[in-house]
C-alpha cells in the first residue's frame, strides 16, 4: 500500500466501556483491539527506513518489525518480535505513557495522529495469552553465574529476564507475596488486570527466574549476606515504596488514608472484593483525593467504584499542572470524577469517634515558576472554606524504601534517600551492586524503569565476565 | 507456603503453632514479629515472635481468637500449610543489662513478653515479671515465665487465680514501697500498657511497651500503622513496634484499631453462618 493512502486511515480508537458501565465495576475499561482493528491500525505506520519511535522506546522495541507482522496476520510472530527484547509486553502496553515516549517520536504524530503503538503492543500479547501458544526462547548456554535481583517490579523483571536469557542463574528476592511492584498493588485492576502481571511473571519463571516471594531482603538477609551465600551480583529494584503525608493536623484521624494503603487494599488485597476477600475497606460516600498523578487518579476512581456519592481530586495546582497522564484525567472526568483545582487543606476536623468528617481548605493562585519550571501555587489569604468529606486519600507521592539502603553500609544514597547510580549501567558506589527504575530515579514510570533494568541487564553481563 | 508442624490449645480460644521457617528463624531477635497468610483469600495477620528454637529452626506464634481471621487460622491442624509467612519484621527490643527489669504481660501479650524477659534475664537483669488475664483459664505460660523469672507475680481480674486485680497494681505496690527499678517493659491490651506507663511516669523508670495497631504489608509502604508517639508520627511496623511509652498516644491507637469494627463483625458473622452450613 502506497503511503499515501495509509495516511487516509484514521487512527482506530479502542473500544471501551461505557463510562456508566464502568464505573461501578473493577473490569477493565478499554475492552482491546479486534483482530480487524488491529490489522487496520497497522496499515498506517509507514515502515519508515529510519524509525524515529524507537527512539522513544527504552526497550529498544523493534516496532516497524512487529506492525509489519501483524499487518501480514501474523499476531504470534509479532508478540514473539516484541519478546525479543520487552519481557513485559501486555503490560506496557497498557500503561506505558506511549504519548510521551514511542507515540510522541513516530513521524506522523508532527502531522497527524501517531500510530497507536501501544494498543497494537497490548493486542499483540494479549492474543498470544489467549492462543496459549507462549513458547520459550533459547536461552544461551548456562554461564553458571548467580545474581539476585531484589524487588519484582519492572526494573527488577526486566532485568531477571534479560540475564536468564543470557544464561545467568537469577533468583528475584520480593517482600510483597506477589511479585509485580507497583504493578500489583497499586494499578488497579481496571487499568491493567492482574492476571496479565501474573502471566508476564510465570512466562519469566518458564524461563527460568526463580521468584522468592515474602523475602524481604535487608530483614531475612542483608545485601552482604547475599554475597556470602554466593551471589556475584545483587540487583536493586525497591522502588519508591514509602507514603509522604502532608503533616497536618488531624492526619491520623480514621478514615485518613495513604494512596499506598488504599491501592493496596483494594489492589493487592481484593478489598473491593470483601467479604469475599478478608481484608475491609472503607466505602467513603465522599471521597477526597489529595494530588494530580497517576497515583491520585487511580485512587479516585477506586473511591468511585466503592460506592462514593461524591469522589473529588483536590489539587493546588491548575490541570495544566496535573502530572496524570491525560487518558486517565480523561477518563476520570468521563466518570463523573469532580476536580478542585488550586485548593490545599490545612486542617482535618472530626467527629467524637475519632473519624474525619471535614477538611479545612484554602485556594491558591499560581505565582512564579518553581525549581520544577511549573508555576508555584501560592495560597489565598482568608480564602478558607470547609469540605465535607468522609474518606481522604494522600496522593502526594512516595519516598524510596528504606530497607536495604538501611541495613547496606557503604550504599551512598542522595538527600532523598534515592540510591546513586550511573544511570547508564546502574553501577553503585558498591562492587558488584546495581539498581534501576523509582529506587535510583525516585517515582517514574514503568517503562522507564524497564528501561533501566535493561541497560542494568547489559552492564551486570559485562561485569560478570570479568568474575 | 509453610507447613504447621504443632498445634496446642493454651486455653479458651488461645492457640500455640509451631512453623518451620528457617531464613526467619535465623534472623529473628525477641520483640520482632512475623506476617501470615492463611489461604489466598486471606488478609495479612500479624503475629509476635512468642518463641525461637534455633536448633530446629521452629518459630512458635501464640494468638487468640478474636475474629474471622484468627477464627479461621485456629481450625489449621499440624500438617496444613499457611499460603505465605513473612519476617522477621520490625526491631528488635533493645536488651542490655539494666539491673532490675520488670516484665508485664497482660492477656496475649504475654507471648512476645516471654522471649523478651527471657533475654533480659540472659544478659544479667534481675527479672521480675507481672503476668495477668482476665481469669485462670486465660493464663498461659506461666511455667515458662517462672523459669526465666526472679520474681513471678500473677493476677486476674476475678480472683479465679493470683490476686485480684490488673498486672499495673503488684506495679505501682513496688514503687510505693520504693523498691529499685531500672526498666520496664509492658506488653498487652491498649488500656493495660497506658495504665502501667501512667504508673511509671511519675518515677521516670523507662517503659517500652510494644504495640499493635492494624497492619497489612509490616515494611514500612501502607502507613496504616502510623502512631503518634512524643507528638510526632511512627510507623510501628518499621520504627517500632516497640516504643517509649510514657510517649505513646494510647487513646489514638486505640480510635484507630476500632476503625473495621463494622466490616469485623460482617466477616465473623459471614464466616460463622458459611461454617454452620459446612
Ligand atoms: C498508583 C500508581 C499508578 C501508576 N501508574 C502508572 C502508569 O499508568 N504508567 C506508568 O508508566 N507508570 C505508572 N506508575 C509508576 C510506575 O508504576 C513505577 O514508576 C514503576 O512501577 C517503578 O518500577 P520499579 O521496578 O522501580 O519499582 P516498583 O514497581 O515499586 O517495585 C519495587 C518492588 O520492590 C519490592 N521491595 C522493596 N524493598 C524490598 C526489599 N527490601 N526486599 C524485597 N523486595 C523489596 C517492593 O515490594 C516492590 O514490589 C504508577 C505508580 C503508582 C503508584
Ligand atoms: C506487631 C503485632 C503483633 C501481634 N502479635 C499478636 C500475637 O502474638 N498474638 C495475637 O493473638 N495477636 C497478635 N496481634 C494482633 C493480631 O494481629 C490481630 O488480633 C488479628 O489481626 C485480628 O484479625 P481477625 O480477623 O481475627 O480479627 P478482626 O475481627 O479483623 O479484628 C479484631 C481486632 O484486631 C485488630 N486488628 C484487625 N486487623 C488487624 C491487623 N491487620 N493488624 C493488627 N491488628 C488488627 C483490630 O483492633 C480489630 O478490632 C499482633 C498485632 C500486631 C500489629
Ligand atoms: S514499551 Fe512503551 S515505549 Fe516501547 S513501544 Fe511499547 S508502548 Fe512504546
Ligand atoms: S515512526 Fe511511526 S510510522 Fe514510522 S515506523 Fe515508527 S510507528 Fe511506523
Ligand atoms: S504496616 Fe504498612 S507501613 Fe506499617
Amino acid at each position: 500500500m502506497e503511503a499515501k493512502e495509509r495516511l487516509k486511515i484514521p487512527r482506530q480508537r479502542m473500544p471501551e466501556q461505557t463510562p456508566e458501565q464502568r464505573k461501578s465495576n473493577f473490569f477493565e475499561v478499554p475492552l482491546g483491539y479486534t483482530p480487524e482493528l488491529a490489522q487496520k491500525e497497522a496499515l498506517r505506520c509507514l515502515q519508515c527506513k529510519r524509525p524515529t519511535c524507537m527512539d522513544g522506546c527504552p526497550v529498544e522495541i523493534d516496532i516497524p518489525g512487529f506492525i509489519k507482522l501483524i499487518e501480514d496476520e501474523d499476531f504470534i510472530g509479532a508478540a514473539k518480535k516484541i519478546k525479543e527484547t520487552n519481557s513485559l509486553p501486555a503490560v506496557c502496553g497498557r500503561v506505558c505513557p506511549q504519548e510521551d515516549q514511542c507515540e510522541k517520536t513516530c513521524v506522523l504524530a508532527k502531522k497527524f495522529d501517531p500510530v497507536a503503538i501501544g494498543n497494537l503492543e497490548r493486542f499483540v500479547a494479549d492474543y498470544e495469552k489467549d492462543e496459549g501458544e507462549i513458547e520459550i526462547p533459547k536461552i544461551e548456554k548456562k554461564t553458571g553465574k548467580k545474581v539476585a535481583v531484589v524487588g519484582s517490579g519492572p526494573a527488577g523483571l526486566t532485568v531477571a529476564g534479560d540475564l536468564v536469557k543470557m544464561g545467568h542463574e537469577v533468583t528475584v528476592f520480593e517482600l510483597l507475596h506477589k511479585a509485580g511492584g507497583v504493578l500489583v498493588y497499586g494499578i488497579p485492576e481496571f487499568r491493567l488486570p492482574k492476571a496479565m502481571v501474573e502471566a508476564e511473571v510465570d512466562y519469566l519463571r518458564k524461563l527460568g527466574v526463580k521468584i522468592k516471594l515474602s523475602w524481604p531482603v535487608g530483614a531475612s538477609q542483608t545485601v552482604d549476606e547475599l554475597f556470602e551465600e554466593g551471589y556475584q551480583v545483587v540487583f536493586l529494584g525497591t522502588g519508591a515504596g514509602l507514603p509522604n503525608f502532608m503533616h497536618i493536623p488531624g492526619e491520623n484521624l480514621c478514615g485518613i488514608y495513604s494512596a499506598n494503603e488504599y491501592l493496596t487494599r483494594s489492589n493487592l488485597m481484593k478489598a473491593y472484593a470483601f467479604p469475599d476477600h478478608d481484608t475491609p475497606i472503607f466505602s467513603g460516600k465522599n471521597v477526597a483525593v489529595l494530588g494530580g498523578g497517576n497515583t491520585a487518579m487511580d485512587a479516585v476512581r477506586i473511591g468511585l467504584r466503592l460506592g462514593a456519592k461524591n469522589a473529588y481530586i483536590v489539587y493546588r495546582r491548575s490541570r495544566a499542572e496535573m502530572p496524570a497522564r491525560e487518558v486517565e484525567i480523561h477518563h476520570a472526568e468521563e466518570e463523573g470524577i469532580k476536580f478542585h483545582f488550586l485548593t490545599t487543606p490545612i486542617k482535618y476536623i472530626s467527629n467524637e469517634d475519632g473519624w474525619v468528617t471535614g477538611m479545612e481548605c484554602l485556594r491558591m493562585e499560581l505565582g512564579e515558576p518553581d525549581a520544577s519550571g511549573r508555576r508555584r501555587p501560592v495560597p489565598i489569604k482568608g480564602s478558607n472554606f470547609i469540605m465535607e468529606v468522609d474518606t481522604v486519600v494522600v496522593a502526594i507521592g512516595n519516598s524510596s524504601h528504606p530497607l536495604v539502603p538501611r541495613t547496606t553500609p557503604g550504599l551512598e544514597v542522595n538527600k532523598w534517600g534515592n540510591i546513586i547510580a550511573d544511570l547508564e549501567t546502574g553501577q553503585t558506589s558498591r562492587k558488584g551492586v546495581f539498581a534501576g527504575g523509582d529506587i535510583v530515579t525516585g517515582g517514574a514510570t514503568v517503562i522507564l524503569a524497564a528501561g533501566a533494568g535493561k541497560k542494568s541487564a547489559r552492564a551486570i553481563d559485562a561485569y560478570l565476565k570479568t568474575l | 507456603m509453610s507447613k504447621i508442624l504443632e498445634k496446642e490449645s493454651l486455653g479458651p480460644k488461645i492457640n500455640l503453632i509451631k512453623l518451620k521457617v528457617p531464613h526467619i528463624v535465623r534472623k529473628a531477635k525477641p520483640g520482632q514479629f512475623v506476617i501470615l497468610r492463611i489461604h489466598e483469600r486471606g488478609e495479612r495477620i500479624p503475629m509476635s515472635i512468642a518463641d525461637l528454637d534455633l536448633e530446629n529452626d521452629i518459630l512458635t506464634i501464640i494468638f487468640q481468637e478474636v475474629g474471622k481471621s484468627t477464627a479461621e487460622l485456629a481450625t489449621f491442624k499440624p500438617g496444613e500449610t499457611l499460603s505465605d509467612v513473612i519476617g522477621p519484621l520490625g526491631k528488635p527490643t533493645p536488651i542490655k543489662n539494666y539491673g532490675t527489669s520488670v516484665c508485664v504481660g497482660g492477656g496475649i501479650g504475654i507471648a512476645p513478653l516471654h522471649p523478651i524477659a527471657k533475654a533480659l534475664k540472659g544478659c544479667g537483669n534481675k527479672v521480675i515479671s507481672i503476668i495477668g488475664a482476665r481469669s485462670k483459664e486465660l493464663l498461659f505460660m506461666e511455667e515458662e515465665m517462672r523459669k526465666i523469672s526472679d520474681e513471678l507475680l500473677i493476677t486476674t481480674d476475678d480472683g479465679s487465680y493470683g490476686t485480684r486485680g490488673l498486672v499495673s497494681e503488684p506495679l505501682a505496690e513496688m514503687l510505693k514501697n520504693k523498691k529499685k527499678i531500672d526498666f520496664v517493659m509492658a506488653i498487652g491490651p491498649v488500656p493495660m500498657m497506658k495504665a502501667v506507663c501512667y504508673v511509671t511516669k511519675p518515677y521516670r523508670i523507662k517503659t517500652m511497651v510494644s504495640l499493635n495497631p492494624i497492619m497489612i504489608d509490616g515494611t514500612g509502604m501502607c502507613g496504616v500503622c502510623r502512631v503518634s508517639v512524643g507528638g510526632e508520627t511512627k510507623f510501628a511496623c518499621v520504627d517500632g513496634p516497640d516504643f517509649d511509652g510514657h510517649k505513646v498516644d494510647f487513646d489514638e491507637l486505640s480510635i484507630r484499631l476500632k476503625m473495621y469494627l463494622k466490616e469485623e463483625k460482617i466477616a465473623m458473622e459471614r464466616y460463622l453462618s458459611l461454617m454452620g452450613k459446612q
